[in-house]
């Protein structure tokens, strides 16, 4: 364990330096001349009209809760699909296959009922 | 005498430790390396496809030979940019986002086998490792277009975070089948159990790991933001999506992880389905490691080819085409490719 994880802690530790090195490198190199029209928010050259605090189309909150439950379903599926080698040496590939099949009739009966009920559609 | 064996018992164990610690960071090193590389390789690259789909030159004059010094001229006019931080925006998170996309996707490179032994972190849970860590841009884009305080950033963050974390689903379930015959996610025995030519890759091992191939490289591109899916950063609605207030290095980062990542999606796919580093035909004498390349390279050509060739989808058809079309698609790969390894028998 140790050993595995200790290159990853490098990688980030490399990462975190290399982001470093080059954002200093141009904060050395480029100008400054801070100028109060140059940081005014970006709006296709017209002053920004209104907040930004716009209200959000409400699929993004159905895709965010869509994506929790059929992602834990994908995590969920991968010991059944570590443990199948297993069930297939000991000839009860047929018990597991089953097993797995009503799991996902559970996520596809959900996944039907969201189609059915229109929340797939973007309109 | 016993107390000096007991002593060089400890320096032999400490060295090894040692050894492991500089070993690791030469390769983390390597790996920061390469995504430099891949910048450089496939600005060049896609500038050059691009011009050759549509009949142009591309860049021509930097480095003599077709451009070839392009990317290099071009870091060093970025380096030298000034870096404008709007004033509306919220400094902290604002210039942490770039840097959160960037050390997600290098993060994920530890756990790519280029050659036999050639990995930074022979990790257990490889796969599953690649997938949560990747997922960090997902945070690094919501982070960007939240900080921006624009709309146009705001935007393209929403419609990005929706898009990836929508074809993450497809993307992880296509990968299962594979999982199947190799009952391990360690990325190294995902590639050993390909040995042995075309016909032992898992591409061509059953029909339905062929079709979970063809959903892992539509839902990578959707993954990639790239086109035809590049929905977060479409030009002609959202000037430029979540990096509009960008400027300069950090802006770059942006760029620098965006073909970072397109490298690792094609690296996965090489791994998992392309038979990783060994030769289509055994006994082929070339180097496991150019074997692994250069197959990532051409998937990567397979990439740049869709994007300058189909146009760009609108947002529905992509939400309809991720839950609609490859979520059952990819379940109906899993269950195929279970009750094909039944009935064969085989698995390894």
């Amino acid at each position: 364990m140790y050993t595995q994880l200790l290159p990853v802690l490098l990688v980030l530790s490399v990462a975190v330096v290399f982001a470093a090195v080059f954002l200093g490198l141009s904060y050395w190199l480029g100008p400054r001349r801070p100028d109060p029209l140059k940081e005014t928010t970006y709006e296709c050259g017209i002053p920004p009209r209104g907040t930004v605090q716009i209200r959000f189309f409400v699929r993004f909150f159905l895709v965010a809760l869509m994506f929790l439950l059929f992602d834990l379903e994908a995590v969920l599926l991968y010991p059944w699909v570590l443990l199948y080698g297993d069930f297939l040496s000991a000839g009860q590939a047929a018990f597991a296959l089953g097993e797995i099949s009503v799991f996902l009739a559970v996520v596809v009966v959900g996944l039907v009922y969201v189609w059915k009920k229109g929340g797939l559609e973007w309109q | 005498m016993e107390l000096f064996a007991n002593l060089l018992g400890k320096i032999e164990a400490l060295s090894s430790q040692n050894v492991l610690i500089l070993s690791s960071l030469i390769m983390a090193l390597i790996m920061a390396l390469v995504m430099a590389a891949c910048a450089i390789v496939f600005t060049w690259m896609e500038r050059k496809v691009a011009a050759f789909l549509q009949s142009r030159y591309g860049p021509m004059r930097v480095g003599h030979w077709h451009g070839v010094a392009q990317p290099v001229a071009d870091m060093l006019k970025i380096l030298q940019k000034e870096d404008i931080i709007p004033a509306e925006a919220d400094r902290t998170l604002f210039t942490l986002a770039p840097v959160v996309i960037f050390i997600g996707s290098l993060l994920a490179w530890a756990a790519i086998p280029f050659a036999p032994g050639f990995i930074a972190s022979d990790l257990d849970l490889g796969l599953l490792y690649i997938f949560a860590v990747s997922s960090l841009a997902v945070i690094g884009i919501l982070m960007a277009g939240w900080a921006s305080n624009n709309k146009w950033s705001l935007y393209g963050a929403a419609r990005g975070a929706a898009q990836m974390v929508s074809y993450e689903i497809p993307l992880a379930l296509s990968t299962v089948p594979v999982v199947l015959y190799t009952a391990s996610l360690n990325m190294n025995d995902i590639v050993i159990a390909q040995q042995g030519g075309v016909a032992n890759w898992f591409l061509f091992r059953d029909p339905f790991l062929f079709v979970a191939f063809v959903v892992y490289f539509i839902c990578s591109i959707a993954e990639v933001n790239r086109g035809p899916f590049d929905m977060p950063e479409t030009e002609s609605e959202l000037v430029a999506g979540y990096h509009t207030e960008y400027t300069g290095m950090r802006w770059a980062f942006f760029f620098l992880s965006e073909y970072a990542n397109l490298f690792l999606v094609s690296c996965i796919a090489t791994a998992v389905f392309l038979g990783g580093w060994w030769a289509p035909i055994p006994g082929l004498p070339l180097a496991p490691a150019l074997n692994f390349i250069v197959k990532s390279v051409l998937l990567v050509f397979l990439h740049m080819w869709v994007r300058w060739t189909l146009p760009r989808l609108r947002v529905d058809q992509l939400m309809y085409l991720c839950w609609k079309v490859m979520i059952p698609i990819a379940l109906i790969c899993v269950i195929g490719s279970g009750i094909w390894l039944m009935v064969s028998g085989q698995a390894s």
